[in-house]
């Protein structure tokens, strides 16, 4: 484990010049990347006030927050970088930035 | 399922190394939720460069094509002939560069692209500075911003110089399609984005980008501070379509500019006088936007 607390670092631990693909070409998605660690503060959705208007999902800038079979909102932990635009914008602030 | 006002499709990927709250990113994912896989992104060197490829990584569903800081509007159309060549009639192909590399460092390949007639979208999220290297103006900074190359102290006061109009410069090109966008208004700027799917020759979109690190202000109010600029006139929303403009979000009465101002500390020094001032080259901008309008 990295001291970020993830692996991605796998992705690009090349060793020697033969491990070099033959092209600059990048094939890895980020999403191997874990962006939790950036996080101080992590978003808390209170499904109870919650009125699926959907626009924590519209306006995460890291594809953060899905929707689940049941079309609730769900904060990926894996990436969110805690910026707090969902809280934000929520209009029935069922959302809440809780200190980690 | 989920009613949704945008498209589902996701074709940006978690796990990108973009600033917490940073707008180009929504720039990229709503260009692409309204564009599809068949897109095709060639980027200059800007801030998009660092959050989506490092290498060996990609932030995107879709090809992107890395290009030199002042190439992106020749590489759009090194592309488009490439496509063409190869018979790719459904490619879309997109050239995304920030201000700096389109308003300044990329503009005569931007004209260039233009003038040939390209048939292909041209995206530039406008963060009003060069942030990827460390918030240095631009020539789309705004009169009075700080940044590092303006600073405030006893012999400067910010910017000196006003904004220069991009879209201005396009228009003058006669685009087939350019639209100004903002984050903080994802159905229009959706609507934008498939507008240009139906439209052949050279398409121009001025994305308003803000920049939480750059403009200095909390990440949580990027979108907040997207809206202010837009209900104070500072960045209108609309569209030039075969030379017609038409004003997209048209207010009553648009909010004071101060509002906008005072929200970020790049704004923080300046006095009620060059408010005031603002203010008035606002006014004056929309003015001549409104006359533009009824020109037909």
């Amino acid at each position: 484990m990295s001291p970020h607390g993830h692996d991605a670092h796998k992705a690009t631990a090349y060793i020697t010049e033969q491990d070099l693909p033959e092209r600059p070409l990048a094939t890895v998605p980020s999403d191997v990347i874990k962006t939790a660690s950036w996080r101080t503060f992590l978003p808390v959705i209170h499904l109870e006030a919650c009125t699926k208007c959907y626009v924590c999902w519209k306006f995460c800038p890291d594809v953060a927050i899905g929707i689940d079979e049941a079309g609730w909102p769900v904060v990926r932990l894996d990436y969110c970088k805690g910026c707090g635009i969902c809280a934000e914008e929520c209009k029935p602030r069922a959302i809440d930035m809780v200190k980690e | 399922m989920a009613r949704l006002t945008i498209p589902a499709e996701e074709y940006m990927r978690s796990g990108h190394s973009a600033c917490p709250g940073c707008a180009a990113t929504l720039v990229m994912r709503y260009v692409l939720k309204g564009l599809g896989p068949n897109a095709i992104v060639t980027l200059p060197a800007c801030c998009w460069t660092v959050i989506g490829t490092p290498f060996p990584t990609t932030a995107l569903n879709v090809p992107i094509l890395d290009c030199a800081f002042e190439a992106t509007g020749a590489s759009v159309s090194g592309l488009r002939a490439a496509a063409d060549a190869l018979g790719l009639a459904d490619v879309i192909v997109v050239g995304f560069a920030g201000d700096g590399g389109t308003a300044d460092i990329g503009l005569q390949a931007l004209s260039g692209m233009l003038e040939r007639g390209t048939d292909a979208l041209y995206v530039m999220y406008d963060n009003e500075a060069y942030m990827n290297t460390g918030v240095q103006r631009s020539g789309a900074t705004p009169l009075g911003a700080w940044t590092t190359t303006t600073p405030v102290d006893a012999t400067s006061r910010g910017k000196g110089e006003g904004k220069k109009d991009v879209m201005a410069i396009v228009a003058a090109h006669r685009p087939a399609y350019a639209a100004t966008v903002n984050v903080a208004f994802p159905e229009d700027f959706l609507k934008r984005v498939e507008k240009t799917k139906t439209i052949r020759g050279p398409k121009f979109l001025h994305a308003f980008s803000p920049c939480p690190p750059g403009w200095r202000y909390p990440p949580e109010k990027t979108i907040a501070i997207g809206r202010l600029a837009t209900d104070t006139n500072s960045f209108p929303l609309y569209e030039i379509e075969g030379g017609k403009y038409r004003i997209t979000r048209k207010l009553g009465r648009a909010r004071p500019v101060a509002e906008y101002l005072k929200a970020q500390g790049r704004f923080s020094h300046l006095t009620d006088a060059e408010i005031a001032a603002i203010q008035s080259e606002v006014d004056g901008r929309w003015a001549r936007l409104l006359a533009l309008e009824t020109l037909g």
